[in-house]
């Protein structure tokens, strides 16, 4: 054979940092050819996709304000994945999220209160940890498979916000359309920067990166989840408990997630509506393994999806570029970091033909 | 014979809504037998499903377009294959990918096809059977997939556990070093599981564009394709099992949507969770036994295999 794959002694710390470059030059090249084949100059469409978007302060702003949600989901989901703990739900937690910290507001829409938005948010919290919790339960208590469950939930949430703007929590002045009230300015997310939209959710995103990166550190918890998913029989020696860390990482990941979900709706998006995300749960399954399961990764990881949203904006309005083009490159993205991630662990060699090998 | 006739369009609708999850949870059944997870039934569908709609309204040729939908399928199926299998990547992470690539792609691919109508799958009439009351119409006048469905889950059953070619592949998920070191082929055969459940739920999606729906629209799918995975759970593995479940399953779906035409006073989204409810509370009520899971699981299942030699 011309061609091996061959374990290496131990994982390569260089490829752990080279493979995410490599999958996004490998995207970019796959995506010149996508962009010539639907019609339109690559180079045109590369410069609207990733450099038009961001190119002025309102662009840049915008950046950060599609980041936020994806980077506190991912940084979420990160802890599950690393302590192989799959939860995919983060759509339903972050939409669950949303409609127990929006209802706050909905039931006291006249108070105008400096609380108001913490409860939303410690309420939004709330709401993603119990829909992370379920998964939790039925795993812990049942066995049941905590992908399938989580996915399942994310419908099911998705439904009981449409039942409720629909219903309900529709606005009563809002001739029949199906949204709640507008939330009020004491139910808002301030502002950071005059003119933008850049709001206070991305600091709470940036908290999350801070405190989870030191948790993972630096505490017990931390080390269990690392220990847990890197070697489960040697935790289970070491005395950590297997359905101790299932329960963590879902509600934590619930919960941030669910903080998302506030933060969107009380912040860029204003108000409930059947659709709250165009998919951000699921984009940050990507954005926590294009970050390495780490918290710095995972910020830049979210600044560039957050970047394909936007291009995919951009490139409709300047070029008629179908919006879905977003999704495939996001797709594409995680299967090429996931090909090249062979290098990682493993390494190619080189065999003369008629050459034994030791 | 009017007391039952009422339940003709009923049973029709069950047996629609079943027939895209028995496609997609044989297909996936085989590639588990062989000892891989593949967790992108969900994005196989979709591309099934936008290959065999544009297929059709191109040439309106259903054969052709229902042969797209396995292909498109199959060839997602290979691109997880290189990844998982020669690559030796993560398997669930994989799976996940290609879902998220799957609905990309089919939302981009179909983006120009958004409400355009098709006819429907043309239903098959065998003479004089088909007018048999309540049975004939059930039993002998549905359309083409239907039949194959069910024939294709016979045939997977058949050829699993009568044939030699089934045992190796059972052993193959059930032991890889075993297999290997009796000199088959782990990863040739693992190939052609995985991408018998890529093609099978490029059908599953194609009866979905085509039959069930003739139309298409982004995302149609709805999470089909996972509870065509957690069928296999609920099936303990078991090629009857998951008919018998796709068909609960189509059920269940069928009568959320008479009962919102039978104007019951329930929110029509309440009784639209019922099925991702009713899969969440099957998963429970077998998973708990955890030992029957372990009897029947393929041992392998989602190990990498990487021959030290």
């Amino acid at each position: 054979m011309l061609l091996k794959i061959e374990k290496r002694p131990e994982p390569s710390r260089k490829m752990v940092y080279v493979t995410p470059v490599l999958a996004l030059l490998l995207t970019v090249v796959t995506s010149m050819a996508l962009f010539e084949f639907l019609g339109v100059n690559p180079v045109e469409a590369l410069r609207n996709f990733f450099i038009v978007p961001i190119n002025n302060k309102y662009g840049a702003t915008e950046l950060l304000v599609k980041a936020t949600p994806l980077i506190l989901c991912a940084i979420g989901l990160s802890v599950g994945f690393r302590a192989n703990v799959w939860n995919i739900g983060a759509e339903g937690q972050l939409t669950f999220g949303a409609i127990v910290g929006g209802g706050v507001f909905v039931y006291f829409h006249d108070v105008d209160s400096v609380f108001l938005l913490p409860i939303m948010i410690a309420m939004g919290a709330l709401g993603g940890a119990i829909w992370g919790g379920i998964p939790a339960f039925l795993k812990t208590r049942f066995n049941a498979n905590e992908i399938l469950t989580s996915l399942m939930l994310v419908y099911v949430a998705l439904l009981l916000l449409s039942f409720l703007v629909h219903g309900p929590w529709r606005d009563p002045d809002g001739f029949n359309f199906p949204e709640s009230r507008v939330f009020s300015d004491s139910a808002t997310m301030p502002v950071l920067l005059e003119g933008t939209r850049l709001h206070f959710g991305t600091i709470l995103a940036l908290l999350a990166v801070f405190g989870t990166w030191i948790m993972l550190a630096k505490t017990l918890v931390g080390f269990q989840v690392k220990v847990i998913g890197a070697a489960p029989k040697a935790g289970a020696y070491a005395g950590f408990s297997q359905k101790k860390i299932i329960w963590f990482s879902l509600l934590f990941g619930g919960a941030l997630a669910g903080i998302a979900g506030v933060s969107e709706v009380a912040g860029p998006v204003g108000q409930l509506l059947p659709s709250i995300s165009p998919g951000y749960g699921f984009t940050a399954i990507i954005v926590a393994f294009l970050g390495r399961l780490h918290p710095a990764g995972i910020i830049f990881a979210g600044l560039l999806m957050a970047l394909t949203y936007l291009g995919g904006e951009t490139a409709q309005i300047n070029l008629g570029l179908p919006v879905a083009v977003t999704g495939v490159f996001q797709g594409m993205v995680l299967f090429y970091l996931l090909a090249c991630d062979v290098l990682v662990n493993y390494r190619f060699r080189f065999n003369k033909i008629g050459k034994v090998t030791s | 014979m009017s007391g039952v006739e009422w339940i003709i369009p009923i049973l029709l609708t069950v047996i629609t809504a079943a027939t895209p999850l028995v496609f997609a949870g044989i297909g996936e059944l085989v590639t588990e037998k062989s000892g891989v997870l593949n967790l992108g039934v969900e994005g196989m569908l979709l591309v099934g499903a936008v290959a065999a709609f544009v297929t059709a309204t191109v040439t309106g040729n259903y054969f052709l377009a229902v042969a797209a939908g396995a292909l498109a399928g199959a060839f997602l199926a290979f691109l997880f294959g290189v990844l998982t299998l020669s690559l030796m990547a993560n398997q669930v992470a994989t799976g996940l990918a290609l879902t998220l690539f799957g609905v990309g792609v089919s939302a981009l691919i179909g983006q120009d096809f958004v409400g355009i109508p098709v006819d429907a799958l043309p239903k098959l009439a065998v003479p004089g059977l088909s007018d048999i009351p309540v049975l004939g119409p059930v039993l002998f006048g549905q359309d083409a997939l239907v039949y194959l469905s069910l024939f294709m889950a016979a045939l997977v059953s058949w050829f699993l556990y009568r044939t030699k070619g089934g045992l190796i592949l059972r052993a193959v998920g059930d032991s890889h070093n075993a297999a290997h070191s009796i000199g088959y082929s782990v990863i040739g055969i693992r190939y052609l599981a995985v991408m018998f459940g890529g093609a099978m739920s490029g059908v599953g999606g194609a009866y979905l564009s085509l039959a069930y729906t003739p139309m298409w629209a982004e995302n149609m799918t709805a999470g089909r394709g996972w509870i065509a995975l957690a069928l296999i759970v609920f099936a303990t593995w078991k090629p009857g099992l998951v008919v018998v479940g796709a068909y609960m399953f189509g059920g269940i779906t069928i009568l959320q949507l008479h009962a919102q035409a039978a104007g019951l006073d329930v929110p029509s989204q309440i009784l639209s969770m019922l099925p991702y409810l009713a899969t969440v509370v099957v998963l429970v009520l077998i998973s708990k036994d955890e030992s029957r899971i372990r009897k029947h699981a393929p041992a392998c299942i989602g190990k990498i295999f990487h021959p030290a030699a």
